[in-house]
């Protein structure tokens, strides 16, 4: 099979999945499962072929894998669409396969294959356990084959936004995982605070859709294509770059990507959309780890990677990126701090981290944010499985202790789960150790460090501080997250009847934890004492292939080093230090207001947007304009054109046509009769001299007029 | 095999009113009987179009399948019928929603035989709009259009139906005294009310020169006003909706079914055939005017579907902002006249029509299944029904993403292209209609959300009120346009094709 054929190919299973499942097995709870993974699977190999064919070509870049078809008629030409596959998707596709196939068979195990159907479960709650000889066991997820079918669409959106050559699938792609984020978020419908973050999820990334979507028509109407190689081609960038377009002086090139940044924005839930991300947890955890780690929200980077040609052109494009990147970094930091959930600790860290890879590319580190990203999606996707199979083992004491009142999700309730769950705890350990960025071992430190190093390579030192800042918080929290979860003494009963979850769960915790640490390897810098040239910095040769002009790597400089080394080492220690001794809330200092609060976002936007908006469409346009305004107007014309009518029959018909004419003709004729009357007298004698005096007068008249005037 | 092909159009736009006729001699009680045989005699004119559509040669211009009969040679008005790529997708989307509105309507169990036949002569009205070629043609059947949709309204609608019924029939009627003028004016002018004939003549006048006393471009802003309102109203443009929510939520499901699916359409198709071609300077010079209409369509649309608690009213808001965009679209095609920008423009509006004809009639047919079942419309009545009706649900998300312009499903290919058009030479304009396009997504998650999510709705899972799932024949309904409105999601080329090449030969 070609490359170019098997590249079509890859989103195509998971999609297909999708239609089996919605259509013919979701009785099978079993058959729709195998359906679901498998499918994984098939695209999982066929982007790992696609990936080592990819290796194989030397300068990828400029001779990459594509492969595009007419799909839509525009005048005398086609909007053409297709697939390619350069170093940076080849990339991105590596580890989205991975993911998606770990979250796909973790699934399995989460939704509880394998046990009882529920005493009380229906369909849109999480399942609430089935007794089994008297004993109280977790039971199996009532809409379990919906899941798989939901994950499989979801799947088959990332692969296509991730094998796409133009902005127009690639946005189809991100619009399916918008819909399958809000069917998933919304899994459990029957929670009104989860049918209520389906909503906000969908409609905050739909305000950066809209923009995005101008930017797309921009774009297209500028260059007369979507695809990305035609686009990025010296003269049409020089084009971009020199058209002015009168808003806030940026060139067109510089609008353009501000545009599709907005989509960003909202989709990789940056300063001010992020509200979204941290509600969305409500919805079932493998949803979490690959909508809010692995593939949802890094598609958004992912985009601005990819329009990077474009963005760089513009210095004031660049500088806003860097802003909103280093600002949320640091911003979402200070909020996880305060958090007791254990995933919405990591939401907030998400953001953050998404901030990172944001910076990097306002500044210039187009290698760095894509190295930041893969090992992200890494570790946090890790770290989101790890906290599912924590909530779920927590659920199992719950279970066993039947006090339902105790919500698994709260770090105070946890503690001690080190020795009930020890691979959870190793591989979650790995995965926070990375997010950290601990030393060497790690990759998040390898691709943090990248991003500092940039930073202050090139002269950055704002970006350079606020990250670095950010960085220690992200020591801190999670440090704190791992003292609060795992060390120490277990706090409630619950804890103490915590449970280590099936291999389905395990599993891909092992594997996500085996790249968490190695991927870093991939990518160390040449220059790096010591360790630095042992292994090539393949990484850097491969994805930097991707543009133009091949990026420069920064030089060493030990400043960034050491102040990453202090910052993850600090803050994990500062950490553990803090909390190794909370009991409880009230003894943690950082419980703070306004920080718990999360800076009071949603109470502002709620006033400031929600209830303007709704007041305008049930007042103000639906009542005012619509039935007020131009209904009344409607209104008036009715009964004006009623009051005409009615003048004209009271004003004319009926004195005029009715009375003088109609009646006054009818009396005049009753008039003349009764005038008439007195000769009517019915005597003979009366009538024949009438009779005589008429012959008289028409005979004299008729002699008159006939032969006297004639003569 | 030959009186197939020179007739087909002609057969096509009355063999349905035969039908109607053919009715009357039927037993009025029979209902099984009238209602299979109504379905039978809509589906002919569908086979037929299939025939029409695969006969078709889309790289010919100008009109195929021309047919000519005399019909009042006093005023030189004949009934010249043809198709070119635009009209043809109004036709096939006519005689397809027309079978499933009946095979939808065959819960009705009053008075059978005239609603059936009321629909049949409704076919035949919306088709001689698309097929007429002839100025007078298309204004008779642009008015015979009106009369059974007020019937059925008026005759099946619900409570609020005399008020809704009148409110239709006066609007649009009076919407068309302009355009009855304008119509009559341009016959006077030149002796005939042929439209082939009158783009050529119409357009080839002086601009310099007198006509009625009056300068030609004084007339001709005159004319296109009357053309503009009258097409407005029928669309219909902000500030001349409010018949609409009336209308649609009053009629009968059917009726809402045909009346957003295809009589909506006719206003847009007026706009495309005649004020377009006809008033291509004023249309340029007043393309901003009619975008201000149409975006307000697509926001305060978008608004008040937002602002709704009934469920049809919901639903019939939506139209409005829809229909904005196929509008939007022309305007900018008028302005663009001659550019690629126009081409993927108005590429777009008529798609667009095409599409929201199939997903406007898949809404309000879902909005009907539910209704049946609870007799209420009122959202907060509803919620937590998923759990109760799945497939029901399933249908219902699906058809509401279809209406959101979910990108793989049409309603994004059209809106896509109408954004794309007009962005360059309307470009503030197509900046605001974000805010409707943001806001079509608010509504359409608010009727998901009220209607299926929730807890577990317990006033309809039990007794009487047990809430049943959508039965077989209400699937063969809505699955034909689930099918269609994936297909052109994913491959929508098969009929842009089609108008692509009219369009360019006509903008």
């Amino acid at each position: 099979m070609t490359t170019e054929l098997l590249i079509w190919l890859i989103p195509l299973p998971p999609l297909l999945a999708f239609f089996l499942i919605v259509l013919f097995t979701n009785k099978s709870k079993a058959l729709s499962h195998s359906i679901a993974v498998g499918a994984a699977f098939l695209s999982w190999l066929g982007a790992m072929i696609v990936f080592a064919r990819a290796l194989g070509v030397e300068h990828l870049g400029e001779h990459p894998f594509e492969s595009a078809v007419n799909w839509l008629p525009t005048g005398e030409t086609w909007l053409k669409i297709g697939v390619l596959i350069d170093p940076l998707s080849a990339a991105v596709l590596f580890f989205v396969a991975w993911t998606v196939l770990m979250i796909f068979i973790y699934s399995v195990g989460y939704h509880n294959y394998g046990q009882p159907e529920g005493d009380h479960d229906h369909a849109g709650l999480p399942p609430h356990g089935a007794t089994v000889h008297g004993h109280t066991v977790p039971s199996i997820e009532p809409m379990y084959s919906r899941f798989f079918a939901f994950i499989g669409l979801f799947a088959f959106g990332m692969y296509t936004l991730v094998v796409s050559d133009n902005l127009l699938t690639l946005f189809v792609g991100w619009e399916i995982m918008g819909l399958c984020s809000y069917l998933l978020i919304g899994f459990w419908y029957a929670k009104p605070s989860a049918r209520n973050a389906a909503v906000k999820a969908f409609m905050t990334t739909r305000i950066g859709d809209v923009f995005m979507l101008l930017g797309i028509a921009f774009l297209y109407s500028v260059t007369g294509t979507l695809s990305y190689r035609e686009i990025f081609t010296e003269e049409i960038l020089h084009t971009l770059a020199i058209v002015p377009t009168g808003v806030f002086g940026l060139s067109a090139a510089g609008l353009i990507a501000l545009l599709l940044f907005i989509g960003t924005v909202g989709k990789s839930a940056q300063f001010p959309l992020h509200v979204w991300l941290p509600d969305a947890m409500e919805g079932p955890t493998p949803v979490s780890a690959m909508i809010h780690a692995a593939t949802m929200v890094s598609a958004g980077v992912y985009a601005v990677i990819r329009m990077f040609p474009l963005l760089s052109l513009d210095p004031k494009t660049m500088t806003i990126v860097a802003f909103i990147g280093a600002f949320t970094a640091i911003f979402a930091a200070t909020i996880a701090v305060a958090q007791n959930d254990i995933k919405r600790v990591l939401a907030y860290s998400t953001i953050s981290q998404l901030g990172f890879m944001i910076a990097a590319l306002g500044i210039g580190a187009y290698v760095a944010a894509v190295f930041h990203l893969i090992t992200h999606a890494f570790f946090k996707a890790l770290l989101f499985l790890g906290s599912g199979s924590v909530i779920h083992g927590m659920e199992h004491g719950v279970l066993h202790t039947g006090d339902h009142k105790v919500d698994p999700q709260d770090m105070f309730n946890m503690g001690g789960l080190r020795k009930k769950m020890p691979i959870t705890f190793w591989t979650f350990l790995i995965g926070g150790f990375a997010l950290s960025g601990f030393p060497l071992i790690t990759a998040g430190f390898w691709s943090k460090d990248e991003i500092l190093a940039d930073a202050f390579g090139h002269g950055h030192m704002a970006v350079f501080i606020t990250l670095a800042i950010a960085a220690f918080m992200t020591a801190f929290y999670t440090m704190r997250q791992i003292t609060l979860t795992f060390l120490g003494e277990p706090r409630t009963k619950e804890a103490e009847h915590a449970q280590e979850n099936k291999w389905t769960m395990t599993a891909p915790l092992v594997v996500l934890s085996f790249f968490a640490i190695t991927y870093g390897w991939v990518g160390i810098p040449e220059h790096f004492p010591v360790l630095g040239g042992l292994v090539p910095n393949w990484f850097h040769e491969f994805v930097g292939g991707t543009l133009a002009e091949h990026p420069e790597a920064v030089e060493f400089n030990i400043v960034p080093l050491a102040t990453s080394l202090f910052v993850a080492l600090g803050g994990l220690f500062f950490g553990w230090l803090a909390y190794r001794n909370v009991q409880s809330p009230a003894e943690d200092k950082l419980q703070i207001g306004v920080l718990k609060n999360k800076w009071y976002f949603d109470e502002i936007y709620g006033f400031l947007f929600i209830k303007p908006a709704i007041w305008f469409s049930e007042v103000f346009v639906s009542k005012w304009m619509d039935k007020g305004f131009i209904d009344g107007i409607l209104h008036l014309v009715g009964p004006a054109t009623g009051g005409v009518g009615s003048a004209i029959r009271n004003y004319f018909d009926l004195p005029v046509i009715n009375q003088f004419f109609g009646d006054g003709s009818a009396d005049a004729t009753w008039w003349v009769g009764k005038n008439l009357r007195p000769i009517q007298t019915g005597r003979i004698q009366q009538y024949l001299i009438l009779s005589l005096v008429v012959l008289f007068v028409v005979g004299g008249l008729l002699y008159f007029f006939l032969l006297a005037r004639s003569a | 095999m030959d009186f197939l092909n020179t007739h087909l159009l002609s057969l096509i736009l009355f063999l349905p009113t035969i039908a109607a006729l053919i009715m009357l001699f039927l037993p009025g009680a029979e209902t099984k009987l009238l209602r299979w045989y109504a379905l039978g005699a809509s589906l002919i004119p569908f086979v037929l179009t299939l025939v029409l559509w695969n006969n078709f040669d889309p790289n010919t211009t100008g009109f195929q399948f021309q047919e000519t009969y005399p019909w009042y040679e006093a005023l030189n008005s004949s009934l010249h019928l043809g198709v070119d790529g635009i009209s043809i997708t109004m036709v096939l989307l006519t005689t397809l929603l027309t079978p499933l509105a009946i095979l939808a309507s065959f819960s009705v169990t009053d008075r059978v035989k005239p609603y059936m036949m009321l629909f049949l002569f409704l076919e035949t009205g919306m088709l001689g709009v698309f097929m007429s070629l002839d100025l007078l043609i298309f204004f008779v059947f642009w008015e015979i259009g009106l009369v059974p949709m007020y019937f059925l309204i008026n005759q099946w609608g619900s409570a609020n139906k005399d008020y809704a019924s009148l409110k239709f029939m006066i609007y649009t009627m009076g919407g068309s005294l302009g355009l009855l003028l304008a119509v009559q004016m341009l016959g006077v002018l030149f002796g005939t009310y042929d439209l082939v004939a009158l783009y050529e003549r119409w357009n080839s006048l002086d601009a310099g020169s007198v006509l009625l006393g009056m300068p030609v471009h004084t007339i001709k802003t005159i004319a296109f006003w009357a053309f503009t309102i009258a097409f407005a109203v029928k669309v219909p443009l902000w500030p001349f909706h409010t018949w609409l929510p009336d209308a649609h939520t009053e009629a009968p499901t059917a009726g809402s079914m045909i009346l957003a699916g295809v009589l909506l359409k006719l206003g847009a198709y007026g706009f495309i055939r005649l004020v377009l071609p006809l008033y291509p300077l004023e249309a340029k010079i007043f393309a901003g005017a009619l975008a201000v209409l149409a975006v307000g369509a697509i926001v305060f649309g978008a608004f008040g579907s937002f602002g709704q608690t009934d469920f049809k009213r919901l639903v019939a808001y939506s139209s409005v902002n829809h229909m904005g965009f196929v509008v939007l679209g022309i305007a900018a095609a008028g302005l663009a006249a001659g550019t690629p920008d126009a081409h993927i423009a108005m590429n777009g509006a008529v798609l667009q029509m095409f599409n929201h004809g199939l997903s406007a009639a898949g809404m309000f047919f879902l909005v009907g299944v539910i209704y049946e079942r609870t007799h209420t419309r009122n959202l907060e009545e509803f919620g937590g029904l998923f759990p109760l009706v799945p497939i029901y649900g399933g249908i219902l998300i699906f058809m509401s993403m279809a209406s959101l312009g979910l990108p793989g499903l049409n309603g994004f290919v059209s809106e896509f292209m109408v954004v794309r058009g007009a962005y360059p030479v309307l470009t503030i304009y197509t900046a605001i209609s974000m805010l409707g396009l943001l806001f079509t997504g608010a509504y359409i998650l608010k009727g998901i959300m009220k209607v299926l999510h929730g807890p577990m709705n317990e006033h309809w899972a039990h007794g009487v009120h047990k809430l049943t799932e959508i039965n077989t024949r209400e699937i063969f309904v809505v699955v034909p346009l689930m099918i269609l409105i994936l297909v052109i999601g994913i491959y929508p080329a098969w009929i842009l094709e089609v108008i692509n090449k009219a369009v360019v030969a006509l903008f």
